[in-house]
């Protein structure tokens, strides 16, 4: 199965809403994104995609764009 | 001793080359972060800090921001931290509670503070200056000559339900009282190595530096971002070979869901003391499966009575439908229930009002005695001395072993990412927006968010970006809702249980 953009938008949307998802490549570097959110970011994506992000790719690339998220997850969606 | 210098001035006599504190960039040794201290002391006295007035520091935690704070302490001033990603009318309103001669900053943040500052007419100078100069030691004796230990140490301050930030001022007697409980409760000594995860504009980061100062343990400044970077974070630990944590459950929780210890066990720690808001049993069997043999105590009492009053070590696992106690009392501390009419209640299963008295009581709100007195009042159980106590708000029961449990909160105050908020400041913020008739803040606790319902013709995009301006980013509601109507209760008040029902909170 594909995760797509829009599906991880999705989840963004209901993590920390009224962010510009499409465009920003900055979430982590520029705190929009805290601590907790990647938290919440990690158990989403475990409940909705099935899908763990081990620690090892929790990091501020994987995590700075909606687009750097959704090729992780489909990255850990394959390796499965 | 009467001032917190003195366990750091003998700690450097007995133990001068061991380090002190560092952080990625740097260390100090204990002879090393005295002298900075020293010549930080110097310098700010002769620009203008006098004793009893505060120092305020506009930048990230470090050594030599560290230093510099004690500087402050050797001008026999007190000093404030005013974190950096304070909204700006924030940062001005806390400005205007210290009313500081002077702001230390780092590199990074000059150029801001410049700006923030300078049309204040306050001197901002860089902390790294400070602490190189020379040291004038009858200006510093001289000083200390004249101290005591009622004079203030630090500012911090919290959330305020009138939209203003709420200041507190903690003194010396209040840290070096606290200092000797909590280090011989636990058994800290020189061998140990605190990692500080709390930031430096708040009490809870005494855990690590006083404890380092009155015992000589080191201090490991692990940088803020790390907790957005679990294997960096996890690295830092094994590598510095930390052996206590005094973290907020938040920061351990991070570790536990983030699969930290999957990536690599920090098997040098040995007491993992958290706080700051209930813990999770399922996150902490994490811990003691990972660490079996540290050992894990929940720490509680809110800052106003300086770090923590009660302590509960963790004896056995937990099951997700238990809770933690916060436990008894640390020594010199009386820690009390009262009940509605402010009676004295005791024994299993009595429940009431947590009250604190002793010398861990901190010296009120700064600048703001309306506060002071309604949190910190006589004993109203005790007619026949001066005992001056702090009402927590918490409400807690006794267990049938006579530990404390915590129950709820008596007002809308809340947790959130390990800080103190009250609903009624995020309110206060909405209904200072144009076009925002009623609004009310309610938490998700299950999911851990803060959920803003309001009615009013401005729309939710505008309403959000306006309260990014004017509150701390972890006061941000992470959803706005737009409602036609408020459901009231029948004495015309906002009906929080059906707005909840109407919101899907889960609480």
């Amino acid at each position: 199965m594909d995760i797509t953009l829009d599906d991880v938008i999705e989840m963004l949307e209901d993590i920390q809403e009224d962010v510009d998802y499409e465009e920003c490549v900055t979430l982590i570097d520029d705190g929009v994104l805290d601590s907790f959110d990647i938290l919440a970011i990690v158990s989403a994506a475990d409940d909705e995609f099935e899908v763990t992000i081990p620690a090892k790719d929790i990091t501020p690339e994987n995590f700075n764009s909606a687009e750097a998220l959704c090729a992780l997850l489909n990255r850990l969606a394959d390796e499965d | 001793m009467h001032n917190v210098l003195q366990m750091l001035e003998a700690t450097a006599d007995r133990l001068p080359a061991k380090c002190a504190v560092a952080d990625p960039q740097s260390q100090l040794s204990f002879a090393e972060i005295r002298d900075a201290a020293q010549a930080a002391g110097t310098w700010l006295a002769q620009n203008g800090v006098l004793p009893r007035t505060a120092v305020a520091f506009y930048l990230e935690k470090s050594v030599t921001a560290w230093a510099a704070m004690l500087g402050a302490v050797y001008a026999g001033g007190f000093y404030s931290v005013i974190d950096v990603r304070q909204p700006e009318g924030r940062v001005r309103d806390m400005f205007a509670a210290l009313d500081p001669a002077i702001v230390l900053t780092d590199a990074v943040n000059a150029e801001r503070a410049h700006e923030l500052f300078d049309p204040l007419r306050c001197t901002v100078a860089l902390v790294e200056d400070t602490v190189r100069g020379d040291v004038d030691a009858s200006l510093l004796a001289s000083i200390r000559a004249r101290a005591t230990d009622g004079d203030p140490l630090y500012a911090n301050f919290t959330s305020g339900s009138t939209g203003t930030p709420k200041g507190f001022v903690a003194p010396h007697r209040s840290v070096l009282d606290w200092a000797q409980a909590f280090t011989s409760t636990f058994g800290i000594d020189e061998t140990d190595v605190m990692g500080n995860q709390a930031p430096f504009d708040f009490d809870a980061t005494n855990k690590d530096v006083y404890s380092s100062l009155l015992t000589g343990a080191t201090v490991q400044i692990i940088p803020r971002t790390y907790f957005s970077n679990p294997t960096q974070l996890m690295d830092y630990l094994c590598e510095r070979e930390v052996t206590t944590l005094c973290w907020a459950v938040s920061a351990m929780c991070f570790v536990s869901i983030m699969g930290g210890f999957d990536y690599r066990v920090p098997t040098t720690v040995r007491r993992v003391l958290f706080s700051g808001e209930v813990m999770p049993p399922k996150q902490l069997r994490v811990w003691q499966h990972h660490l079996p043999k540290a050992l894990y105590a929940n720490l509680y009492g809110p800052s106003e009575v300086t770090c923590n009053c009660t302590f509960f070590v963790v004896d056995r696992e937990y099951a997700d439908n238990e809770v933690i106690p916060a436990g008894k009392a640390f020594a010199n501390e009386r820690v009390f229930l009262l009940d509605e009419h402010d009676r004295e209640v005791e024994g299993a299963g009595a429940v009431g009002e947590v009250c604190v008295s002793g010398s861990c009581l901190v010296m009120g709100y700064l600048g703001s005695p309306e506060r002071t007195a309604k949190a910190f009042m006589q004993n109203p159980a005790n007619n026949r001395w001066l005992e001056p106590m702090y009402r927590t708000g918490d409400i807690a029961r006794y267990d049938e072993n006579g530990d404390l449990v915590y129950v709820s909160r008596k007002d809308h105050q809340i947790k959130h990412l390990g800080q103190r908020i009250e609903l009624g400041d995020i309110e206060a913020a909405a209904h200072a927006v144009d076009g925002v008739e009623r609004a009310c803040c309610l938490y998700d606790a299950a999911r851990k968010r803060l959920v803003l319902c309001y009615v009013g013709s401005v729309e939710r995009k505008q309403l959000k970006e306006t309260l990014r301006e004017r509150l701390p980013q972890y006061m941000v509601p992470n959803n706005t809702r737009k409602l036609d109507e408020m459901p009231l209760s029948k004495n015309g008040k906002i009906d929080r249980t059906t707005l909840a029902e109407l919101a899907r909170i889960r609480r």
